[in-house]
């Protein structure tokens, strides 16, 4: 993922703002608008989280439901562990 | 938050000066959604730059095509906070978020536009959204 930063965003990530699906390397998988991203951490606001098989629904049905309508939000902060973090994808573009 | 109007009524002017009708406060709304209009959208705006900057313009664009609804609203999300809380009642399993879209038919909401779906593209890609929308589900209607 290109690291830079967007003239005017000096003190945030290119993706601020950006709705987000961040995947974790446990059964959490977060979806929230972007704040920040670091070397060392992934803020998010605004967030949902589900858990694998939560609802009878894996991750996979869990984002594809978002993809469509959204999601409620759960937290209105979340920052994440980079060395937890498997993927990071745009919810707009899935 | 509530912002200036300095800063938010060109944000308004651009959807009004393209023959949107705001609707300020809850019982315009309550209004506007009995008369059950045939075809109406709804445009959630908001301050946002990193979506509404694409919506705005791509909304203009889209209520350009013949087979847009007759009907054209909107309400201004965390400015207006009472008619954008009562217009997100009526379609009230769906998550909230601004900027965002609805298409009604017969007072049925049929389609909806997320902020995510906006945030990503652009103007002209919000606009083809809405014009292949206004094509499944007004085209009859407006021939």
């Amino acid at each position: 993922m290109n690291a830079g930063r967007l003239p005017g965003h000096r003190e945030r990530h290119e993706l601020h703002g950006i709705t987000l699906v961040v995947d974790t390397d446990g059964p959490e998988i977060y979806i929230g608008r972007c704040d920040d991203i670091t070397d060392s951490e992934v803020v998010l606001l605004d967030v949902d989280v589900h858990r694998d098989g939560e609802d009878g629904r894996s991750k996979a049905d869990y984002v594809e439901r978002a993809a469509q309508v959204g999601t409620w939000v759960k937290h209105s902060m979340v920052s994440l562990p980079r060395r937890r973090v498997a993927s990071i994808r745009r919810l707009g573009d899935l | 938050m509530r912002y200036s109007p300095l800063l938010v009524n060109p944000m308004r002017a651009e959807l009004t000066d393209a023959g949107f009708d705001e609707l300020r406060t809850a019982e315009e709304v309550d209004r506007f959604m009995a008369e059950k209009a045939d075809s109406a959208i709804l445009v959630i705006n908001s301050v946002c730059g990193c979506a509404a900057g694409q919506a705005r313009p791509g909304v203009r664009a889209a209520v350009e095509h013949p087979a847009r609804p007759a009907h054209l609203v909107t309400v201004f999300a965390g400015q207006d906070a009472e008619a954008t809380e009562k217009a997100r009642s009526y379609f009230a399993d769906v998550p909230p978020s601004s900027p965002s879209i609805a298409l009604f038919k017969d007072g049925e909401m049929v389609y909806f536009v997320p902020r995510h779906r906006i945030e990503s593209r652009s103007a002209e890609e919000v606009a083809a959204d809405l014009t292949q929308a206004f094509e499944r589900y007004y085209a009859v209607a407006a021939s």
